[in-house]
Order: structure tokens, then sequence, then C-alpha cells
């Protein structure tokens, strides 16, 4: 090592006053493996454009700065906190954990958690619990991503006493000063999320990205719906399938509609159905393919068929 | 005179950077790090008061950074120190503590000798700190 080091010691010498001028972006690139995160989000979340648009810019900035960084073009550490809104079932949550783990790829949080919290963990009961309570999160979440789900919780515009604007302050304080030791995601439904930016400007101003989750289509809450039972190790027959597809359209118009979390719920009914049925005949010599297998039946056995009730 | 207790105290006072690499340490090690404080630095003493709760659950020395700077604002004309707590079962026991943080001014002792019957001698040690009740002995108000 001495000696190599020796005959690089020259070089070394003068990249310290004059900054590397060329780098391959390609190298780069592959060297921080953050290529295979966005494959893998590309393949395990289905659609999402808009999302996976935003992730990709925010990689690619973040990768060009590592590279400035290193040609000693100095720039202030980009502001990393997000802001995800969406209906229910859109993929927030998964989302976040992904940008964790390209966060740290990229080195801009060291460790690489997630602290995924809600309002009962910030804010406190009585008067000065609220403060430690909050200290005690963001210490676990330093050096990685603090997620807050349903965020507009914190404030409670009906109630100017409430804990919550403690939590809220804090928060703002730890966002502005320690910006390289967490990222902070903030995620709920999209007109309560508005209303609470709009109550709180300062944290608007403070998230660089805010991120509109869609809806899911009717093809995409398909696709899911298969992606979850190769999962699970199950398979539609091919009617079950149609019948699945009626069902999405059917279960979409009803309310209380939670996109993926909804289907796989409904996926979870037609096992308990296809359990079922499976047990009610109990002399029956069962293959792998039976029991991987939901037919037909499994499906418009749902009361969404029936259009009676919510399920 | 400098008081040196625990490791590295006759190094030079570690920076931040330094405390924090050391707290990373224990941090990797699943210990739980403690910041305490005293204004009493006799050697005996090893009850110090703690700056809040042990820190279990911390995976970044940054949380435990900005303990250490909150209690420095409050008790920085004091001794603080740090120690991590081993949980695991056999150790339960502090594996490693060191200062962090010491007054400016630091009077060191004095020998007392206390005289017996027949000429025979007792000698103990007083800190000139402990002269001035708690909280102003080192240039507090």
């Amino acid at each position: 090592m001495n000696s190599q080091s020796d005959a690089s010691a020259n070089p070394q010498d003068v990249s310290e006053t004059l900054p590397i001028e060329q780098v391959d972006l390609r190298r780069e690139f592959n060297e921080v493996g953050i290529g295979e995160v966005l494959d893998q989000l590309d393949r395990e979340l289905v659609g999402l454009k808009p999302v996976k648009t935003r992730i990709r810019e925010i990689a690619s900035l973040l990768l060009i700065e590592r590279i400035r960084k290193r040609m000693g073009l100095a720039a202030e550490v980009p502001t990393l906190h997000m802001s995800f809104t969406g209906n229910p079932g859109t993929g927030k949550t998964t989302v976040a954990l992904r940008i964790a783990s390209i966060l740290h790829k990229l080195g801009f949080v060291r460790r690489g958690q997630v602290i995924s919290v809600t309002r009962d963990e910030l804010v406190g009961q009585y008067i000065g619990h609220t403060a430690p309570k909050t200290k005690e999160i963001l210490k676990k979440a330093m050096g990685g991503v603090l997620f807050i789900d349903e965020a507009y919780y914190l404030h409670r515009p009906d109630n100017e006493r409430d804990y919550g604007q403690e939590a809220i302050e804090m928060l703002l304080q730890v966002m502005e000063s320690q910006r390289e030791d967490l990222v902070v995601i903030l995620a709920g439904y999209g007109d309560q999320m508005d209303k609470f930016f709009a109550s709180n400007p300062g944290f608007r101003s403070r998230i660089a990205h805010h991120i509109d989750f869609p809806d899911y289509s009717d093809d995409e809450l398909l696709a899911i719906a298969e992606l979850m039972l190769r999962d699970m190790n199950y398979r539609f027959r091919s009617d079950a399938r149609d019948a699945f597809v009626r069902y999405i359209h059917l279960r979409k118009m009803q309310p209380l509609f939670a996109n993926a979390r909804s289907i796989r719920n409904a996926l979870d009914r037609m096992r308990l159905r296809q359990a079922n049925r499976l047990v009610a005949d109990l002399d029956r010599v069962l293959t792998a393919d039976d029991i991987m297998s939901l037919e037909a039946s499994d499906v418009l056995a749902s009361r969404v068929f029936a259009k009676t009730a919510i399920t | 005179m400098r008081i040196t207790q625990g490791c590295f105290s006759f190094l030079p006072d570690l920076t931040d950077e330094q405390i924090s690499l050391q707290v990373q340490y224990a941090l990797d090690k699943g210990w739980a790090v403690n910041i305490e404080f005293t204004d009493d630095p006799h050697p005996r003493n090893s009850f110090w008061e703690m700056w809040g709760l042990p820190m279990f659950d911390l995976s970044d020395a940054a949380g435990v950074l900005m303990e250490l700077n909150e209690c420095r604002k409050v008790y920085g004309d004091r001794y603080i120190r740090m120690s991590a707590f081993d949980s695991t079962h056999g150790w339960e026991s502090i594996r490693i503590s060191f200062i962090v943080n010491r007054p400016k001014n630091e009077p060191g002792f004095r020998l007392e000798r206390q005289e017996l019957a027949g000429r025979s001698l007792r000698y103990t040690t007083k800190s000139y700190a402990v002269d001035r009740p708690e909280g102003l002995r080192y240039g507090g108000k």
C-alpha cells in the first residue's frame, strides 16, 4: 500500500487544490447502486408515474450533487424534506421506505432507518409532555428518515391550546437546523394536507418536494392484485381473473374505496373463501395447483356483487 | 488542576467530531448512551446527575450530540460526561465513560489533615470548588 500511495501522492495533492475535472457519469451511477433501487421501484410499484418521475429527478439531483461536491463546487445540502399527498392506499408509506434506501445509497442520510410515527407518538397528553416525546422521536430518527403519517392531525385548528403546535415548532426547528442529519417526510390525504399547510406556512416552505400520489386505474389495480397474489403464492384461474376485473369496477364505485389496500383486503377474503371451499370437501385429494388457485366462485361470492353492503 | 476521570482523560479534550465518533461506536454496539453532569469533581463522587433519560434505541450519534449541546447550554460551566450502558445479560453495566465538558477553571484539591490522639493523622482530599454552594462552584450565578 505504501509504495502505491507514494506513487499517487503527487496527483492526490494536486486534487486537493485543483478538484477533479472529469467524471465518468455511468461509473458513478453504477457505483452508487441507485439504478437497481430505481428499477426495483419500477418493477414492484405499479403505476404512480408522477411519483416515479419525481423520485428519478431527486435521485439524479443527488447524484449530481455528489459529483459536484467532489469537484469542489460547493453547494448547500439540498433540502430533502418531502410531503406525500394522496388518497388512502396509494402507496405513500411504501414509497417513503424506498426513498429512505435511495437516500442512504447516495449517502445523503447516514443510517437509512425509517422511523414511522403518527400524532400519538409526537404529541403528549399534558403540559410539558410533548417536548420530550417529540425530542425522543427526533433523536431516534437522526441519521435517517422520519416519516409522519397523517401529518395533518398534528394541527388541530379547533383547539388553539392543542399541544400539537409545540411538536410542530420543534419539528420545524430541527428540519431547518439539522438538515444534514434528518429527512422528514409528511404524508396525508390531499385536501387535509392542504389545510394543514395553509395554517402552517412555515412547513410548506421548508419542504422542497410536494409529491401527489394519483389514484390507480382499473388495470393498475388488477396488476397490483396479481403482484400481491404472486407474493402470497396464489394465482387466479382465468375465469376468476375476469370476475375480479368486474369486482374492481364495482368496488371502485362504492364508498370508502382505499385503492391497493381495498384490493389487499379483498384478496384476503378470497383466500378465506377458497380455504373454506377446499375444507368443505374433505374426501378430495388436493394438488398444489388446487391450493394455489382462486376460482371464480371465490370472487363472485363477494358482497360487492350483491350490491347490498360495503365490503 | 485538570480532572482525569474515565476514558481519554489524559488526552486533550475531545472535539465534537471525536465525541460523535465515540458515541457512534457505542450505539453500533447497542449500548445506551447517558449524559451526566456534576459540579462536585471528587473522584469518589460516582453519582452524577443525569441529563434526561438514558438514550436507548438510537441509531445515529447526531441525536446524542443534540442532547449534549442542550446540556452544555444549561450546565456548560460544570463537568459533563457521557457513559454507555450495555444492557446485555452478564454485563448490565457501564462499558465506557468519558468527560465531554469541563469548567474553564478547575481549582483542584487540597489535602486535609485531621490530627488524632497520639500524633496520628488522617488524610482526606477536598476540592476547592465545593467550598462554594452547589450551582455556584464554577462561576454560576
